[in-house]
Protein backbone atom coordinates (compact mmCIF):
# COMPACT_ATOMS: atom_id res chain seq x y z
CA UNK A 1 0.00 0.00 0.00
CA UNK A 2 1.34 3.43 -0.91
CA UNK A 3 1.25 6.15 1.69
CA UNK A 4 1.92 9.83 1.13
CA UNK A 5 3.35 11.84 3.98
CA UNK A 6 3.21 15.61 3.55
CA UNK A 7 5.56 17.49 5.85
CA UNK A 8 5.08 21.23 6.29
CA UNK A 9 6.55 23.92 8.51
CA UNK A 10 4.50 24.98 11.51
CA UNK A 11 3.03 28.45 11.55
CA UNK A 12 5.45 30.98 13.00
CA UNK A 13 8.53 29.07 11.85
CA UNK A 14 10.56 31.12 9.39
CA UNK A 15 10.58 29.67 5.87
CA UNK A 16 13.35 31.55 4.00
CA UNK A 17 12.95 29.30 0.94
CA UNK A 18 9.23 30.13 0.79
CA UNK A 19 10.04 33.82 1.17
CA UNK A 20 12.50 33.68 -1.74
CA UNK A 21 9.94 31.89 -3.95
CA UNK A 22 7.28 34.43 -3.01
CA UNK A 23 9.53 37.32 -3.94
CA UNK A 24 10.30 35.72 -7.34
CA UNK A 25 6.60 35.09 -8.00
CA UNK A 26 5.84 38.73 -7.15
CA UNK A 27 8.58 39.84 -9.55
CA UNK A 28 7.04 37.69 -12.31
CA UNK A 29 3.81 39.64 -11.92
CA UNK A 30 1.96 37.37 -9.49
CA UNK A 31 1.43 40.28 -7.11
CA UNK A 32 -1.49 38.60 -5.39
CA UNK A 33 0.75 35.90 -3.99
CA UNK A 34 1.11 37.11 -0.42
CA UNK A 35 2.78 34.08 1.17
CA UNK A 36 4.57 30.88 0.18
CA UNK A 37 5.34 27.97 2.49
CA UNK A 38 7.44 25.04 1.37
CA UNK A 39 7.36 21.44 2.53
CA UNK A 40 8.39 17.93 1.67
CA UNK A 41 6.51 14.93 0.37
CA UNK A 42 7.60 11.41 1.29
CA UNK A 43 6.01 8.42 -0.46
CA UNK A 44 6.19 5.12 1.41
CA UNK A 45 5.43 1.65 0.16
CA UNK A 46 4.25 -0.50 3.05
CA UNK A 47 3.71 -4.24 2.65
CA UNK A 48 0.54 -4.41 4.70
CA UNK A 49 -3.13 -4.95 3.92
CA UNK A 50 -4.93 -3.20 6.77
CA UNK A 51 -5.41 0.54 6.30
CA UNK A 52 -5.52 1.17 10.04
CA UNK A 53 -2.25 -0.68 10.51
CA UNK A 54 -0.63 1.25 7.65
CA UNK A 55 -1.68 4.60 9.10
CA UNK A 56 -0.48 3.50 12.54
CA UNK A 57 2.93 2.49 11.17
CA UNK A 58 3.30 5.68 9.09
CA UNK A 59 2.44 7.80 12.13
CA UNK A 60 5.10 6.01 14.16
CA UNK A 61 7.64 6.61 11.36
CA UNK A 62 6.75 10.31 11.33
CA UNK A 63 7.20 10.66 15.08
CA UNK A 64 10.44 8.66 15.18
CA UNK A 65 12.25 9.95 12.10
CA UNK A 66 10.42 11.57 9.22
CA UNK A 67 9.24 14.71 10.99
CA UNK A 68 10.86 17.18 13.35
CA UNK A 69 7.81 17.91 15.46
CA UNK A 70 9.40 21.00 17.00
CA UNK A 71 9.06 22.88 13.71
CA UNK A 72 7.04 20.64 11.38
CA UNK A 73 3.49 19.33 10.97
CA UNK A 74 2.56 16.25 8.97
CA UNK A 75 -0.38 14.73 7.19
CA UNK A 76 -0.70 11.06 6.19
CA UNK A 77 -2.81 9.92 3.22
CA UNK A 78 -3.21 6.51 1.67
CA UNK A 79 -2.73 6.62 -2.11
CA UNK A 80 -5.64 4.82 -3.76
CA UNK A 81 -5.00 3.23 -7.16
CA UNK B 1 39.01 18.22 15.32
CA UNK B 2 41.31 15.25 15.94
CA UNK B 3 44.35 17.39 15.00
CA UNK B 4 43.14 20.14 17.35
CA UNK B 5 42.60 17.80 20.32
CA UNK B 6 45.94 16.10 19.65
CA UNK B 7 47.67 19.47 19.61
CA UNK B 8 46.20 20.35 23.01
CA UNK B 9 46.47 17.02 24.83
CA UNK B 10 49.44 15.47 23.06
CA UNK B 11 47.34 12.32 22.70
CA UNK B 12 45.37 11.06 19.71
CA UNK B 13 41.66 10.76 20.52
CA UNK B 14 39.86 7.47 19.86
CA UNK B 15 37.69 7.51 16.75
CA UNK B 16 34.31 5.84 17.16
CA UNK B 17 32.42 4.53 14.14
CA UNK B 18 28.72 5.38 14.08
CA UNK B 19 27.69 1.70 14.07
CA UNK B 20 29.53 0.94 17.30
CA UNK B 21 27.56 0.17 20.45
CA UNK B 22 30.38 -0.52 22.85
CA UNK B 23 32.31 2.57 23.79
CA UNK B 24 34.76 2.82 26.67
CA UNK B 25 34.42 5.31 29.52
CA UNK B 26 35.62 8.59 28.02
CA UNK B 27 36.51 12.01 29.46
CA UNK B 28 34.94 13.83 26.55
CA UNK B 29 33.03 12.83 23.45
CA UNK B 30 33.25 15.29 20.57
CA UNK B 31 30.76 15.03 17.73
CA UNK B 32 32.45 17.03 14.98
CA UNK B 33 30.96 18.78 11.96
CA UNK B 34 30.70 17.10 8.60
CA UNK B 35 27.35 16.80 6.76
CA UNK B 36 26.54 13.24 7.85
CA UNK B 37 24.42 11.30 5.34
CA UNK B 38 24.67 14.25 2.96
CA UNK B 39 22.19 16.23 5.09
CA UNK B 40 19.40 14.00 3.70
CA UNK B 41 15.90 14.35 5.24
CA UNK B 42 17.10 16.98 7.78
CA UNK B 43 20.63 17.85 8.89
CA UNK B 44 21.75 15.26 11.44
CA UNK B 45 18.41 13.40 11.36
CA UNK B 46 19.79 10.09 10.08
CA UNK B 47 23.00 10.22 12.15
CA UNK B 48 20.89 10.87 15.25
CA UNK B 49 19.33 7.42 14.72
CA UNK B 50 22.69 5.65 14.34
CA UNK B 51 23.53 2.91 16.90
CA UNK B 52 26.31 4.96 18.55
CA UNK B 53 23.78 7.54 19.76
CA UNK B 54 22.41 5.08 22.33
CA UNK B 55 25.92 4.76 23.77
CA UNK B 56 26.35 8.54 23.76
CA UNK B 57 23.04 8.88 25.63
CA UNK B 58 24.28 6.33 28.19
CA UNK B 59 27.53 8.29 28.55
CA UNK B 60 25.48 11.45 29.20
CA UNK B 61 23.23 9.74 31.75
CA UNK B 62 26.38 8.68 33.63
CA UNK B 63 27.28 12.40 33.85
CA UNK B 64 29.66 12.30 30.86
CA UNK B 65 30.67 15.34 28.86
CA UNK B 66 29.80 15.88 25.17
CA UNK B 67 30.70 18.68 22.78
CA UNK B 68 28.84 18.90 19.46
CA UNK B 69 30.14 21.26 16.80
CA UNK B 70 28.18 22.29 13.69
CA UNK B 71 26.71 19.04 12.30
CA UNK B 72 27.51 17.61 15.75
CA UNK B 73 25.17 20.23 17.23
CA UNK B 74 22.52 19.35 14.62
CA UNK B 75 22.86 15.65 15.56
CA UNK B 76 22.49 16.43 19.30
CA UNK B 77 19.30 18.36 18.49
CA UNK B 78 17.91 15.63 16.23
CA UNK B 79 18.73 13.01 18.90
CA UNK B 80 16.69 15.18 21.32
CA UNK B 81 19.72 15.45 23.61
CA UNK B 82 19.47 19.24 23.24
CA UNK B 83 16.15 21.04 22.68
CA UNK B 84 14.97 23.31 19.86
CA UNK B 85 15.76 23.13 16.19
CA UNK B 86 18.35 24.31 13.65
CA UNK B 87 16.70 25.59 10.49
CA UNK B 88 17.86 27.08 7.18
CA UNK B 89 20.00 30.22 7.42
CA UNK B 90 17.77 33.26 7.14
CA UNK B 91 19.45 34.51 3.96
CA UNK B 92 19.47 31.04 2.34
CA UNK B 93 23.24 31.19 1.96
CA UNK B 94 25.85 28.72 3.04
CA UNK B 95 27.87 30.94 5.36
CA UNK B 96 31.57 30.33 5.88
CA UNK B 97 33.31 33.14 7.74
CA UNK B 98 34.59 34.37 11.07
CA UNK B 99 32.07 35.34 13.74
CA UNK B 100 32.49 36.96 17.15
CA UNK B 101 31.01 35.04 20.06
CA UNK B 102 30.26 36.35 23.52
CA UNK B 103 30.46 34.06 26.54
CA UNK B 104 27.10 34.25 28.34
CA UNK B 105 26.31 34.11 32.01
CA UNK B 106 25.13 30.51 32.32
CA UNK B 107 25.04 27.46 34.58
CA UNK B 108 28.29 25.84 35.62
CA UNK B 109 29.77 23.85 32.77
CA UNK B 110 33.15 22.43 31.79
CA UNK B 111 33.32 24.32 28.49
CA UNK B 112 33.31 27.98 29.53
CA UNK B 113 34.12 27.91 33.25
CA UNK B 114 37.70 29.10 32.73
CA UNK B 115 36.56 31.99 30.53
CA UNK B 116 35.07 35.30 31.66
CA UNK B 117 31.41 36.20 31.19
CA UNK B 118 31.23 38.73 28.36
CA UNK B 119 34.56 37.57 26.93
CA UNK B 120 34.65 37.59 23.13
CA UNK B 121 35.98 34.78 20.97
CA UNK B 122 36.57 35.00 17.22
CA UNK B 123 35.59 31.61 15.81
CA UNK B 124 34.44 30.81 12.25
CA UNK B 125 31.17 29.21 11.16
CA UNK B 126 30.55 27.10 8.04
CA UNK B 127 26.95 25.97 7.66
CA UNK B 128 23.69 26.15 5.77
CA UNK B 129 21.31 25.22 8.60
CA UNK B 130 22.53 26.94 11.75
CA UNK B 131 19.58 29.19 12.46
CA UNK B 132 18.69 28.17 16.02
CA UNK B 133 14.94 28.21 16.54
CA UNK B 134 13.15 27.72 19.84
CA UNK B 135 9.43 28.19 20.50
CA UNK B 136 8.76 31.00 23.01
CA UNK B 137 8.18 28.74 26.02
CA UNK B 138 11.40 26.84 25.36
CA UNK B 139 13.36 30.06 24.94
CA UNK B 140 12.02 31.26 28.28
CA UNK B 141 13.00 27.96 29.88
CA UNK B 142 16.53 28.09 28.41
CA UNK B 143 17.01 31.59 29.81
CA UNK B 144 15.66 30.68 33.24
CA UNK B 145 17.86 27.61 33.41
CA UNK B 146 20.94 29.54 32.21
CA UNK B 147 21.50 27.28 29.23
CA UNK B 148 22.34 29.85 26.56
CA UNK B 149 26.14 29.56 26.44
CA UNK B 150 27.30 31.53 23.41
CA UNK B 151 25.81 34.34 21.35
CA UNK B 152 26.96 36.08 18.18
CA UNK B 153 27.83 39.67 19.03
CA UNK B 154 28.41 42.97 17.23
CA UNK B 155 31.92 44.34 17.00
CA UNK B 156 30.71 47.79 16.04
CA UNK B 157 27.38 49.48 16.82
CA UNK B 158 26.40 49.70 13.16
CA UNK B 159 27.39 46.14 12.27
CA UNK B 160 24.48 44.39 10.56
CA UNK B 161 25.52 40.86 9.67
CA UNK B 162 27.15 39.83 12.91
CA UNK B 163 24.64 36.99 13.23
CA UNK B 164 25.51 34.67 10.32
CA UNK B 165 22.25 32.72 10.21
CA UNK B 166 19.42 34.75 11.79
CA UNK B 167 19.20 32.60 14.94
CA UNK B 168 16.74 33.52 17.68
CA UNK B 169 18.34 36.10 20.00
CA UNK B 170 21.70 35.55 18.24
CA UNK B 171 22.14 32.15 19.90
CA UNK B 172 25.27 30.28 18.78
CA UNK B 173 25.43 27.54 21.41
CA UNK B 174 23.30 25.95 24.14
CA UNK B 175 23.87 23.64 27.10
CA UNK B 176 22.02 20.63 28.45
CA UNK B 177 20.19 20.93 31.77
CA UNK B 178 23.19 19.60 33.72
CA UNK B 179 25.68 21.74 31.75
CA UNK B 180 27.62 18.68 30.59
CA UNK B 181 26.55 18.83 26.94
CA UNK B 182 27.32 21.82 24.72
CA UNK B 183 26.13 22.21 21.15
CA UNK B 184 27.55 25.08 19.09
CA UNK B 185 27.51 26.02 15.40
CA UNK B 186 30.96 27.72 15.24
CA UNK B 187 34.08 25.59 14.66
CA UNK B 188 36.72 26.13 17.39
CA UNK B 189 39.02 23.62 15.65
CA UNK B 190 39.26 26.05 12.74
CA UNK B 191 40.82 28.83 14.82
CA UNK B 192 43.88 27.03 16.13
CA UNK B 193 46.80 29.02 14.72
CA UNK B 194 47.63 32.33 13.09
CA UNK B 195 47.35 30.81 9.62
CA UNK B 196 43.69 30.12 10.41
CA UNK B 197 43.29 33.82 11.15
CA UNK B 198 43.24 33.49 14.92
CA UNK B 199 43.74 31.28 17.96
CA UNK B 200 40.54 31.77 19.94
CA UNK B 201 39.43 28.24 19.08
CA UNK B 202 42.64 26.93 20.62
CA UNK B 203 41.92 28.99 23.71
CA UNK B 204 38.36 27.64 23.90
CA UNK B 205 39.32 23.96 23.40
CA UNK B 206 42.34 24.21 25.73
CA UNK B 207 40.03 25.57 28.39
CA UNK B 208 37.57 22.68 27.83
CA UNK B 209 40.34 20.09 28.14
CA UNK B 210 41.73 21.77 31.29
CA UNK B 211 38.30 21.91 32.92
CA UNK B 212 37.48 18.30 32.06
CA UNK B 213 40.80 16.51 32.51
CA UNK B 214 42.61 19.03 34.72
Amino acid sequence: MKVIVNVSLKEGVLDPEGQAIKSSLNNLGFEHCSDVRTGKQIILNLDQKSETEVIKQAKKMCEELLVNTVIQNYEINILKD
Amino acid sequence: MIVAIRKITGKTPIKIWHKEYDIPNLDLIVIPGGFTFGDYLRCGALAARSPVITSIKNHISRGGTVLGVCNGFQILIEAKILPGSLIRNKKLLFTCRETTLEVQSCIENPFLSGLKIGECLKIPVAHNEGNYFAPEDLLKQLKEEGRIALKYIKQKDNEKNYNPNGSTEDIAGILSKNGKVLGMMPHPERAMNYLHGGTDGLKFLTNCVEQIIG
